[in-house]
């Protein structure tokens, strides 16, 4: 995407409704620990957003939060453009990626990849289709029959996100999806989401620790602070290139990482390393 | 993925593999029963001490008309008490497990029930049952019933965190939760608690039955083993107690590859290593 083309993404996103509206949330966890203080948070159809921000600042306790997955304690999360079930949650437009593939290993690939359309109560001959496009898209067309053991790390994740994907979703959320992969590994998935992304139009909120990572795919970046969790900067970020390999070595997503550097440095700031 | 050329050496090792396992613990048996009949016929010792394994097959062969009516009658409640079991165990361990409170309430009466020896229950049992047949059953039953139980309720709450949290996000009913995640995932544990409840239904239907004493047409092996040894029909005590093995053996081996069946393609415990 060109910086012109991605402006002009930004343009439309303003004029939709929001997909996510959090309103002054905060969160005490049972124990008395107060997980996310007084986050808002406005999210619009085609963002790739990512939660950036050191261990224990909330950022996974927000994306359950956006998941409908555990309450808020003040407050309050809306998710204006869907249609919201008889438990307040939002229905089927929200997929997860865990950082575990989470796979059930008595299922095989097509099985795993089935189940959120069997809660559905789809059939599984209507079902076929949608499971091989979805497998397709992650590369996996041809192991369908396999068991999530006979899988690689990288290949058990493209399960993962082919089950994601396969209810066509409006908004992916991943909990640092990629951190327990090898680089090559990482930086290949990396590439596979973006083009998910480009291709579909669906929305991301990608949770990360990683500098590099969050550079790479997103355009708009939440930095977030611990102890309490909260948000410390909310910036879009726009690059002239496109993002693919050339772009990892380019000067702007050189610069592009130096800035989102900064930013968590000084999310950082107040909270000494090692807490 | 293996190609084809280490698949094909794999599987020629694996039957090597199975032949020898095979062929190792028969060598062993053949050589302890030609033991046995080279110490009987050198040392002298009359038949209603030690018969030798000749008298033993040849008590079994004779006492055929005899013997076979009584192994029917353990393997009915032996499999009866077992079948019982099994649904009783795996359905009231589903039952424990739907609230904390149910399991406080229930699963002490549980315990209560299965610590008490089966011998000393047995003649309160034998008093309030209709018949004998029906006693031994209600005993073998309730040896065999708790290890199924107790494996089946830590099977059902040993389900993985992340997987139950993708099935609520799915917005998954209780009975979908319970179908497909609790029940497949608790498998293994049942199948271990299968065969163990295998084993001990034959264990108790025999120490039931010496506890009943019961005779007659309907009696099983255990009183065939007793009134042998009342009579002094030492061959013929052999060949029912070898009739007993045999159908230990069998269950075992039953069990086993019901487990093998049910979990071979997923499951730990049953796959290779592969470093």
């Amino acid at each position: 995407m060109n910086a012109q083309a991605a402006d002009k993404t930004v343009a439309t996103m303003a004029q939709t409704r929001p997909l996510v509206a959090m309103d002054h949330v905060s969160k005490i966890f049972s124990n008395g620990t107060l997980a996310l203080q007084d986050m808002s948070l406005t999210v619009r159809g085609g963002e790739f957003l990512s939660l950036l921000g050191p261990s224990g600042c909330g950022k996974s306790t927000a994306l359950r939060i956006i998941a409908g997955l555990g309450g808020v304690s003040s407050g309050s999360i809306d998710w204006p453009s869907s249609r919201i079930n008889s438990k307040g949650l939002p229905e089927g437009d929200i997929s997860f990626v865990f950082q575990e593939p989470t796979l059930m290993p008595w299922q095989t690939v097509f099985g795993n990849v089935f189940l959120p359309l069997r809660l559905r109560g789809v059939s599984k001959k209507a079902a076929e289709e949608p499971i091989m496009e979805a497998l397709t898209a992650v590369g996996l067309g041809d192991f369908a029959k396999a068991y999530p053991r006979e899988l690689s790390g990288g290949m058990k994740m493209r399960v993962s996100i082919a089950r994601a994907m396969v209810t066509k979703p409006r908004l992916l959320l991943m909990d640092e999806p990629f951190a327990a992969l090898d680089e090559i590994t990482r930086q290949k998935l990396n590439d596979d989401v973006l083009n998910l992304w480009r291709r579909t139009g669906i929305t991301v909120i990608f949770v990360t620790h990683s500098v590099f990572e969050s550079a790479y795919l997103s355009n708009r970046i939440v930095v977030m602070k611990a102890r309490p969790g909260r948000v410390h900067a909310d910036f879009p970020l726009v690059t002239a290139s496109e993002r693919d390999a050339l772009y990892r070595s380019s000067e702007d997503y050189r610069q592009a990482c130096e800035k989102v550097s900064a930013m968590l440095l000084e999310a950082m700031g107040d909270a000494p390393e090692g807490h | 993925m293996t190609s084809s050329v280490p698949e094909m050496n794999a599987s020629s090792e694996r039957r090597k593999d199975i032949a020898l396992r095979i062929a190792v613990p028969l060598v062993m048996v053949v050589g302890l029963v030609l033991i046995w009949h080279f110490g009987v016929v050198m040392s002298g010792v009359p038949p209603y001490i030690l018969p030798s394994p000749g008298a033993v097959l040849s008590a079994l062969i004779g006492d055929w008309s005899l013997l076979f009516p009584a192994l029917v009658v353990t393997t009915k409640i032996t499999l009866m008490s077992l079948a019982l079991a099994l649904i009783g165990g795996a359905g009231f361990a589903i039952f424990l497990v739907q609230s904390r409170w149910i399991e406080i309430a229930f699963y002490p009466i549980a315990v209560i029930l299965q610590v008490t020896p089966i011998v000393a229950i047995s003649p309160l049992i034998l008093i309030y049952a209709p018949t004998t047949q029906v006693a031994l059953l209600i005993c073998a039953f309730l040896v065999a019933f708790f290890p199924i139980l107790s494996n089946m309720v830590q099977g059902l709450k040993s389900v993985d965190h992340n997987l139950l949290n993708l099935f609520d996000l799915y917005g998954a009913s209780r009975w979908q939760t319970l179908i497909y995640l609790k029940i497949p995932a608790a498998q293994p544990y049942f199948m271990t608690g299968l065969r163990i409840g295998g084993g001990l239904a034959l264990i108790a239907a025999v120490v039931a039955e010496f506890a009943a004493g019961s005779a007659g047409a309907s009696s099983g092996l255990a009183f065939r083993l007793l009134e042998s040894q009342f009579r002094m029909n030492i061959p013929r005590l052999f060949a029912a107690l070898l009739m007993l093995s045999a159908l230990g053996v069998t269950i075992f081996a039953a069990t086993s590859f019901i487990s093998w069946l049910a979990l071979h393609r997923w499951h730990e415990s049953n796959l290779k290593r592969e470093n």
